[in-house]
């Protein structure tokens, strides 16, 4: 079947089988790296990627379920060379390490914000519970979470 | 065919990075938008899917392997045997014990017996189903005890020593006399479990056949160059013809150092009529196949006089290495080395065995045989401090080793040591100092306790296997910096730091450099990134390299200079300053890009060859230890403490606050220094509360990760960290690697924390709810208040 979907920000129609995982599509079809499979079976987070601004984990989606729909990876989420308040925040809060973690993170961490504009620390913990960082990173990645909030929010970069 | 296009990795633009202070990681801004590419993210053009078939049964006979059915499916390409292998078909570092693929018997449920080649993942998955394995099953041994047994099956037949890998003693003083003639003594058992490194990009890679027949290979590896060598005598091959390139690594922590996937794909490149091949194991097989955190049994008993002052300690320490040895004798050999922890003690008697069974294998972890030594002491120190009725610092600081002074096990302290002053930082830290306090405001059903460990840890090789790196920098045509790591970045940001010692050392700005990632082909052999030295050995070579470059680059400029002014010009007039050299009496300067013109390319380049001292101490004791790494000569020092509160209805043990304080010299990179402080602890974390590694039977019960548990952002505390910067002089800029003495202790400051909060110790395994309810249940704490 040809599956049509917005990707980043751009139309896409692609012949695929239907059941084809998102996670495969995205990465051997569409050359789009940024999400990570770590364990296949929705546990890790590593492939998060946004449909209609919610986190989705694209090791369970399957291409027939993209029809429609707008989906954002971690690639399409800065504005060419200029980094999204987001990223930004993960680069100078020391959030990430292997970062094999890191575009699923911050994909998790947009959707936090937009649900939650000034999340806790606390509620940041919650949001972000399903991404494992094996680095063990997780209070850096805290950090850049709430004060990526700070900065939308107004407060200096 | 050509895939060949290496990119350098320029890191984003900045100024120049001074040495202590936070230089932002080089790699950030490609990992958290997804353009970084890990080994798991090359797809070569016409690249087809190698896979491995897994024996699935311990131990057993290999009758034959049939693989006519699977050849002949569509879309397979090839499937081999170890038939199909040229070399030795063995890889190992001191032991080389393990095939590539099995030749004739199989030792644990992960090994590999059958390798395919299959244009797509479902025509691989047909495949792999379709190998029929013909096997005889043989008896097996799961547990050291039973290994040992007289007439135990053997694992490696034909084995001088049968199922013992190592044996050793290390002895100082007359230790159980002395322990009999001590005022308080203690006796304590811990077994340990497995660990799993968990690392999120399971162990991948892609290779293909250059258009001269040589191999290339990308690979998840902590080990290139030791991985080239490896493959080249497994597979017969020479070391000219096989080029490893090691992208970042999506995580290592130990378990990809050596050859995971790599001789796979080095045979199936062979194999796969010219097309690239990529290889990506599951989470369920990674967890199968590679390696794990040493089980182990480690029996402790320690003794003090009327003042707290150690007397005695006898211990004994049994590791399950597995169905092979892989890095197993030195994992060993730096457990004993730690196995009376940091402290002054006379009378010693350390006792270990480590053995081959039909478990899954184990290897190199974060930590390396310390964290198990680490659980004994240090929960023998607080048992002794309990029963003797000292506050449990205290008499640590009373123990502790400094500069001058003799570990248990026999090493003179020569470099300076910081962990009298951890110990004097924790006793006035306001987590402990306040811990009384917080203990009585626990809530109802819940009970409050605090534990503390200190530990040590030996950086380095030790004194037989040569610690080297050869550093490569290059001023090229353009005039900016090219620096070459030889050292693999696992996560932990060596990359970085390389840049940032040579930012600071030649004072060029972050902006104009760029950074070759470790390339057999590219840059200059190098030793693993293991072992808390990968900074400390790359760093001295770098630092040595960027010498040798500017004076080069001064000479040069000085000659330029001579020129333009019609006079001498010497060279110490001459001021190496951000892309320019400056001349202060005629207030010249020439661009960095000019000189380079003037440089041929050999001139441009520098290298640096570093080797680490090592210790040289004669040791009357342990010598079978020596080739393995005993004794060390420089160690980093840590104190742990765990506030921990538990819920006396469920047994459910939370970590309400943690605080790690590090001496590990002074420190190149504040928020790098941080992460590892943060990380090791969190892994720590896990190993103690929530990683509870099933095996039955040789069989793994927690194969994915919805059975075995690994810590979340809501069971990691937000910790405090204490640096303690100790200038090592030794060390590039002072420092001393801080990778592993960050995750040893962990599991027993939480343990002792448990123990008093239950009034009774958890001594088997993971401290899992149902075993700390278990233990408020005997102590008759269960549903208390």
């Amino acid at each position: 079947m040809i599956v049509r979907f917005t990707l980043n920000g751009r139309d896409v129609a692609i012949e695929t089988t239907a059941d084809r995982r998102v996670v495969d599509l995205l990465r051997e079809d569409l050359g789009l790296t940024g999400a990570k499979e770590c364990c296949g079976a929705g546990e890790c987070g590593a492939c998060t990627i946004l449909v209609d601004g919610e986190s989705r984990l694209s090791c369970l989606l399957l291409a027939a379920q993209l029809e429609g729909r707008d989906v954002l990876t971690a690639e399409g989420v800065a504005a060419g060379d200029r980094l999204h308040v987001v990223q930004q925040a993960f680069v100078d809060c020391g959030a990430v390490q292997c970062g094999f973690c890191s575009p699923g993170m911050v994909l998790a961490t947009l959707d936090l914000l937009r649900r939650n504009p000034s999340p806790t620390r606390e509620e940041a913990r919650s949001a972000l519970s399903g991404n494992l960082c094996r680095c063990g990173n997780y209070q850096k990645i805290v950090d850049a979470a709430v004060e990526a909030a700070r900065r939308l929010n107004g407060g200096a970069g | 065919m050509s895939q060949s296009d290496w990119r350098s990795n320029r890191p984003p633009a900045g100024g120049v990075q001074e040495i202590g202070r936070v230089a932002p990681r080089a790699d950030a801004a490609a990992k958290v938008t997804g353009a970084e590419r890990y080994a798991a993210d090359y797809y070569p053009e016409n690249y087809v899917w190698a896979g491995v078939k897994r024996a699935g049964v311990p131990h057993a006979r290999i009758m034959g392997v049939d693989t006519a059915s699977a050849r002949a499916l569509p879309g397979v390409v090839a499937v081999l045997t170890h038939k199909d292998i040229g070399g030795k078909n063995r890889l190992g570092i001191f032991e080389k014990d393990q095939p590539i693929l099995a030749d004739g018997v199989v030792r644990h449920c992960g090994d590999a017996v059958a390798l395919a080649v299959a244009e797509t993942k479902e025509a691989l998955t047909a495949a792999l189903a379709a190998i029929r394995v013909d096997c005889e099953p043989l008896a097996a041994v799961f547990a050291p005890e039973e290994a040992l047994a007289a007439g135990a099956p053997i694992v490696h037949e034909g084995r001088g020593g049968g199922n013992l890998l190592l044996e050793s003693e290390i002895c100082f003083g007359k230790a159980r006399e002395a322990l009999a003639g001590c005022r308080h003594a203690v006796e304590l058992t811990v077994e340990l479990g497995w660990q799993e490194h968990a690392f999120l990009e399971t162990q991948t890679g892609v290779a293909w056949q250059e258009a001269d027949g040589s191999l290339t290979i990308v690979a998840s590896t902590q080990t290139p160059f030791r991985d080239r060598l490896e493959l080249a005598e497994a597979l017969g091959l020479t070391l000219d013809r096989i080029r490893v390139t090691a992208p970042y690594l999506g995580g290592g922590f130990g378990g990809k150092d050596g050859v995971t996937v790599q001789g796979f794909l080095a045979l199936a490149a062979l194999h796969s009529g010219g097309r690239p091949v990529k290889i990506w194991y599951s989470r369920e097989e990674s967890i199968l196949a590679g390696t794990k955190r040493h089980p182990a049994t480690v029996t402790y008993r320690l003794g003090c006089d009327a003042d707290g002052v150690f007397q005695a300690l006898d211990c004994r320490l049994v590791f399950d290495t597995g169905a092979y040895a892989s890095l197993g004798t030195e994992v060993f050999a730096l457990a004993l080395e730690h196995a009376g922890g940091p402290y002054r003690i006379a009378n010693v008697a350390v006792h270990g065995k480590i053995v081959y069974t039909n478990n899954p294998v184990a290897g190199a972890f974060r930590g390396f045989g310390v964290p198990q030594a680490a659980a004994g002491i240090e929960q023998a120190v607080d048992e002794l401090a309990r029963v003797a009725g000292f506050d449990p610092l205290a008499m640590r600081r009373k123990n502790a080793v400094g500069c001058g002074d003799t570990t248990p096990t026999g090493v003179v302290i020569g470099r300076p040591a910081g962990l009298a002053e951890c110990l004097a930082q924790v006793e006035r830290h306001p987590l402990w100092r306040e811990r009384q306090t917080w203990r009585e405001g626990a809530p109802p059903f819940k009970r409050r306790g605090v534990g503390v460990a200190a530990v040590y840890h030996g950086m380095g090789f030790g004194p037989a296997v040569a610690d080297y790196a050869n550093a490569k920098l290059e001023l090229t045509a353009e005039g900016r910096i090219t620096v070459c790591a030889g050292v693999a970045d696992m996560g932990q940001g060596n990359a970085t730091t390389c840049l940032q010692i040579v930012s600071h050392a030649l004072g060029q700005p972050y902006g104009d450099m760029e950074l070759v990632l470790p390339d057999t082909a590219r840059t200059l052999p190098s030793a693993s990134s293991s072992a808390s030295r990968t900074t400390f050995t790359y760093g001295n070579a770098l630092i040595g390299a960027a010498g040798v470059l500017r004076e080069r680059i001064l000479a040069r400029g000085a000659l330029l200079l001579s020129f333009q002014l019609l006079a001498p010009v010497n060279a110490a007039e001459v001021d190496l300053l951000p892309g320019r050299i400056y001349h202060a009496p005629s207030g010249r300067s020439v661009p960095l890009k000019v000189i380079a013109g003037f440089m041929d390319a050999a001139e441009r380049t520098a290298t640096y060859s570093y080797t680490c001292p090592v210790n040289r101490q004669a040791i009357p004791t342990g010598g079978n230890l020596r080739l393995h790494g005993y004794p060390h000569r420089i160690f980093s020092y840590a104190v742990k403490l765990a506030r921990v509160e538990v819920d006396t209805l469920t047994g459910e043990a939370r970590v309400c606050d943690f605080l790690s304080c590090v001496e590990a010299g002074r420190v190149l990179n504040p928020q790098l220094y941080e992460q590892q402080l943060h990380g090791g602890a969190a892994q720590g974390l896990g190993y103690a509360l929530f990683e509870d590694f099933a095996v039955s039977g040789g069989e793994i019960a927690t194969g994915d990760l919805a059975t075995y548990i690994l810590p979340t952002a809501l069971d990691v505390p937000d910790m405090e960290t204490v640096s303690v910067a100790v200038s090592e002089d030794e060390g590039p800029f002072g420092m001393k690697g801080v990778g592993e003495v960050v995750i040893d202790g962990v599991l027993p400051a939480v343990a002792n924390a448990v123990a008093e909060a239950a009034g009774v110790r958890v001594t088997k395994g993971t401290l899992t709810a149902e075993k700390i309810l278990a233990a408020l249940r005997a102590g008759g704490r269960e549903a208390t208040r």
